[in-house]
């Protein structure tokens, strides 16, 4: 789990070609591309900064995933905001 | 089509809402015991709301054509209290023959702690000495990779756990391919805001195949949409899927799991 770039593209089985997807989802992702710019116009525009906050580097780390050419990038972003998970978490519980 | 919700909350709905879900073709739903939104302060509280999930809400449904299942437990928000989690678990056998109870769940992790973990593992000796099947919830957000690894850390270390009986909830992007990979099921809750939308359920589909993979609703009290399963099944048709593959994810997969439970005897409606 959570290895980047996995050989997905074996499995998949979407019916659409990709210009259909486009065609039909193009708006939608136009309308996405607008809130994520707007709500960082409405960060700028309020005072204070965030800059050193941990999540405003994770939203910019999110940003470089979406514009990798990775065909898991869902599963990438799902990961970059996850908890780590260690493999010795019964010791530390003691259980 | 005819579909089956295998999570849905239906204390938490309306008679219309049941109605409603009749009219878009659901014929059976399955109800795991759950967070009232409030830490409740005895058995007997649970005691009344098995009888509920039992007795009353089956009725309920049948008016509709809906038949109904339930599983039983104390969920992880309320795990932490230990002392009262040992005390309903202790309660549960009262209701294990009751016709509709299929097994123990919704069990799992919410914040991924030590007592979480260990009220976990008590409802698994329950489920494995009553010969039960098990319904598992993970973890939101940011924690629901760190618990759900941990849930499957707790599962395959034990030797008397069967995956095939086992439906793991809630996955998503970064769980689902384990989750189904370790042989266990694994079921997609369809949120308006969180968990997925049926878009990226869909995805998760055509990613890892529709073997041992279930979508819900898992509507209830908070921000959730009881006629989701209806909106993958249009999604599914947009992308030129086939009515028998859309109709193994929505109706055949989930009577496929359950038929594994000893209450379960479901008929189809052309039977009826």
């Amino acid at each position: 789990m959570g290895i980047p770039n996995q050989e997905i593209s074996e499995t998949m089985s979407i019916p659409m070609t990709s210009g259909e997807v486009l065609d039909r989802e193009y708006l939608e992702i136009r309308a996405k591309i607008l809130q994520l710019a707007a709500s960082f116009d409405r960060l700028d525009r309020a005072d204070g900064d965030v800059s050193s906050d941990d999540r405003s580097d994770l939203i910019s780390k999110g940003l470089e995933i979406l514009q990798s050419s990775d065909n898991n990038r869902a599963e990438q972003i799902q990961l970059l905001f996850s908890r780590e998970f260690e493999d010795a978490w019964r010791e530390q519980f003691g259980i | 089509m005819y579909y089956f919700d295998p999570h849905i909350h239906m204390v938490s709905r309306t008679t219309d809402d049941y109605e409603r879900l009749a009219r878009m073709g659901c014929v059976g739903m399955s109800e795991p015991a759950f967070w009232a939104g409030f830490d409740r302060g005895s058995v007997e509280s649970f005691r009344d709301y098995f009888r509920q999930l039992t007795d009353f809400e089956c009725k309920r449904a049948a008016q509709y054509g809906i038949q109904h299942y339930t599983w039983l437990c104390i969920n992880a928000k309320e795990a932490e209290n230990v002392e009262l989690s040992r005390e309903v678990i202790a309660m549960i056998p009262e209701f294990l023959d009751s016709p509709n109870v299929l097994g123990i769940g919704e069990i799992g992790l919410n914040k991924n702690t030590k007592n979480e973990s260990i009220i976990f593992m008590e409802h698994v000796d329950l489920a494995v000495k009553y010969d039960q099947q098990i319904l598992i919830h993970t973890p939101h957000l940011e924690d629901k990779y760190q618990g759900t690894r941990m849930i499957l850390d707790m599962l395959t270390s034990d030797s008397r756990i069967d995956p095939s009986r086992v439906l793991v909830d809630h996955v998503e992007e970064h769980t689902a391919r384990e989750v189904l990979d370790r042989g266990f099921w694994a079921g997609m809750t369809l949120y308006p805001v969180s968990k997925c939308t049926p878009q990226r359920a869909v995805d998760i589909i055509e990613m890892c195949g529709a073997e041992r993979l279930c979508v819900n609703s898992a509507g209830d009290w908070g921000p959730s949409k009881p006629t989701a399963v209806p909106d993958l099944i249009m999604e599914m048709r947009h992308r030129g899927h086939p009515e028998s593959f859309i109709k193994k994810v929505v109706y055949d997969n989930p009577i496929e799991f359950f038929s594994q439970s000893q209450n379960f005897s479901f008929t189809p409606p052309e039977e009826r």
